[in-house]
């Protein structure tokens, strides 16, 4: 599985090995990036980890800049999610949404597939989803101008929605796949999302051999919980894109199984699909860590270290379909620790073959 | 002298607009069910199809709206809403000349109409006048739009108010606010108080707080575990619409719409179906079951029961159900299943 990006890894030095920013995030962050960690090295993989804390509960952008800053070095990284408290003040900003447009990561790339191995009510799903990662409803832009009144600014540009739909048909076309359908809500927001569905128009005309169409953002919720099939590749603006992505990963079976990646012009953020701290399992050994070692994955392409991450790719799939050794997130009874152990077996036999 | 029998026997006049494509045969199903069903309801049939007034400003036939006014609770089929230039939405005009502020989509698994989803039991209560849907966007410069997003204090308090009252008045457990106020600190962080402070003065009711993806990602998985969902307006479109996916789609759900001063128009939300209008094709459960929604909010219990479960019963049976639930019987017949189902009943 090869992620397409449009930037150039950057190369390795010191002696042919990757150094890549780690932002453990809270929650089940942590223990899963260790576990990462700890599959990397047992599997000789030539990546070096550059920890980078990210502390939820202070106010100050320190350690956020850190962070952008260490990713502007490396040019990679891997995250786990960094809680927004609510208690803080609303100048507070989201750091993950601070690193996003930081670092100008405009495609959130989501491939949702249905795994043999775990059981789910809808079967052959394979969507590809494409969302915008940087404006639209997460422009934090809001202001209270009279008192009990807000407001809250989304913004859409000509420029951003033409660079995602273009990625959206250039991904569509690398992948083959044949259709790409553009979700928005342009019957109300007719501005907005109206410039939205224009500059996919725009660009669906450079690619004749790729079907365009385009669905209300409710319909397709409806259409995707009772018929996910007829879905191949979705491009959307940020919210809709927030929304679609989790109930696509819910339909192959949940939030610890589908990895996602965040893709700019000169950096690349891998984590998982969805998001999610998972403060109420963190610590008890019980998180699924397949979407955090399947973003690794992902990473290890985007590095082309691609043999490395076909090897632990398949350990992970194999774990999950023919083992079928699942955490209880998917039905099953394993910790976090015996699936890792399982990926390590499987891993260690095939290197001695 | 019984007060609640002369309540019960009281007539109650309710405004009834039957809509476009297959409004009108819908509405006749549905008043030919009531009729056998003894429901002490009288319908006063309206048109709402907007007209200008003085100054070119478009508005519904006054007679439509002094109707409304005077019966409180209103009846509605699906509407077209013409392609003129300027021509408001019908369903917008309707909001604000009667300040609908909440929309309410109780979405139950109908048995006998399979879907992946079985279980479902929860309801979406949206608020429906501002929000996303404010209307107020603006070019800034050429290639760069701003849409806004409002969210005040007293729509806020409103919608969270009314989410506690119902769940109050119709025993369900729990009330969950969603929100985005991660990422929208300010808007849903005030929507966000606003819920909090009223699950204070309800201290009944569990109250719960839940981003909106997470409910997106858990109620595909498992929609058992909500109950009833209070959000602004763009979250409410998108999640009462997946929900009524989870059911069987519109043509099985129902819909309410609460104003203030007491105006409640209770609607079927699929489309008119133009292809099939005239036909005795369509399908009248999302009409019949808002109607049912209506009559428990007029307090009449026993005949939404009764009607309710006759409807349910010939689904589940099977035997003569339209195309859309897997027969092949015509909108009458399906209809006259349901009034022979609830004259056995008595």
């Amino acid at each position: 599985m090869c992620e397409m990006s449009i930037l150039q890894p950057p190369p390795a030095k010191y002696g042919g090995r990757h150094t890549v920013t780690l932002i453990p995030g809270d929650g089940i962050g942590p223990e899963l990036l260790n576990h990462v960690r700890e599959v990397f090295r047992f599997s000789c993989v030539p990546v070096d980890f550059e920890v980078v804390h990210v502390n939820s509960a202070v106010e100050t952008e320190d350690d956020i800049s850190n962070a952008i800053t260490a990713i502007r070095r490396n040019g990679v990284a891997l995250k786990g999610n960094i809680e927004t408290k609510h208690t803080m003040p609303p100048s507070v900003k989201s750091r993950n949404s601070v690193l996003r447009t930081s670092l100008d990561l405009y495609a959130n790339v989501m491939h949702c597939q249905s795994l043999p191995g775990v059981q789910t009510r809808h079967k052959n799903i394979d969507i590809m989803i494409i969302r915008e990662n940087t404006e639209g409803e997460y422009s934090s832009l809001e202001h209270e101008s009279v008192s009990g009144v807000v407001e809250s600014l989304k913004i859409i540009t000509r420029n951003n929605s033409l660079r995602i739909a273009d990625y959206a048909f250039r991904l569509a076309r690398e992948k083959g796949r044949r259709r790409v359908t553009a979700v928005h809500k342009a019957n109300i927001m007719k501005l907005a999302d109206g410039l939205f569905l224009q500059c996919c128009r725009e660009v669906a005309s450079g690619y004749p051999d790729i079907t365009f169409d385009s669905m209300i953002v409710d319909n397709t919720t409806m259409q995707l919980v009772s018929k996910p099939q007829q879905f191949d590749v979705m491009v959307m603006p940020n919210l809709y894109g927030n929304v679609v992505s989790n109930v696509c990963a819910g339909l192959v079976g949940g939030p610890g199984l589908v990895p996602g990646a965040n893709y700019g012009r000169d950096y690349a953020v891998f984590e998982t699909a969805t998001r999610n701290t998972g403060k109420s399992i963190a610590n008890k050994n019980i998180a699924n860590p397949t979407a955090v070692l399947l973003a690794s994955c992902m990473m290890l392409d985007h590095l082309k270290l691609y043999d490395y991450a076909s090897l632990i790719r398949n350990a992970v799939l194999t774990t999950m379909n023919e083992t079928r050794l699942h955490t209880a997130d998917i039905g099953g009874q394993g910790t976090t620790s015996e699936v890792v152990q399982s990926v390590m077996r499987i891993i260690q036999i095939k290197i001695f073959n | 002298f019984c007060s609640s029998t002369w309540l019960k026997n009281a007539i109650q006049t309710v405004t009834l607009i039957p809509g476009d494509g297959i409004g009108p045969e819908i509405s006749s199903a549905v008043m030919k069910i009531f009729e056998a069903a003894q429901a002490p309801i009288k319908w006063e049939k309206r048109n709402v199809t907007a007209i200008q007034g003085p100054g070119g400003k478009w508005m519904i036939p006054p007679d439509a709206k002094e109707s409304m006014d005077r019966n409180k609770i209103g009846l509605k089929g699906p509407l077209n809403t013409p392609i003129a230039a300027g021509h408001p939405s019908m369903n917008l005009l309707l909001r604000k000349t009667f300040d609908l502020y909440a929309n309410v989509r109780p979405c139950v698994s109908i048995e006998g109409y399979k879907t992946p989803y079985t279980d479902v039991n929860l309801v979406t209560i949206r608020e429906n006048t501002e929000g996303e849907y404010s209307g107020i966007e603006h070019v800034i410069v050429d290639g760069v739009v701003q849409s806004i997003k409002l969210i005040t204090e007293q729509a806020s308090q409103r919608i969270a108010e009314y989410a506690f009252e119902y769940a109050r008045n119709n025993q369900r457990a729990s009330v969950t606010a969603v929100h985005k106020a991660n990422i929208m600190r300010m808007s849903d962080g005030l929507f966000l108080r606003k819920c909090r402070e009223a699950a204070e003065k309800h201290k009944d009711v569990k109250f719960t707080e839940m981003y909106l993806d997470t409910v997106c990602l858990n109620m595909v998985q498992d929609p058992t575990q909500f109950d009833v969902l209070v959000m602004p307006n763009l979250y409410g479109d998108i999640l009462s619409d997946l929900c009524a996916g989870l059911i069987g789609g519109l043509g099985v759900t129902p819909s309410g719409n609460i104003g203030t001063n007491g105006v409640a128009i209770f609607e079927s939300v699929h489309g008119t179906a133009p292809d099939i209008a005239g036909k005795d094709m369509a399908n009248p459960t999302a009409l019949l079951l808002s109607a049912v929604m209506m009559l428990r909010h007029m307090g009449l219990h026993g005949h939404a029961k009764k009607i309710e479960a006759a409807c349910f019963d010939t689904i589940r049976e099977k035997k003569v159900v339209t195309k859309d639930l897997g027969g092949n019987s015509k909108c009458s017949e399906f209809t006259d299943a349901i009034c022979q189902r609830v004259k056995d009943m008595d």
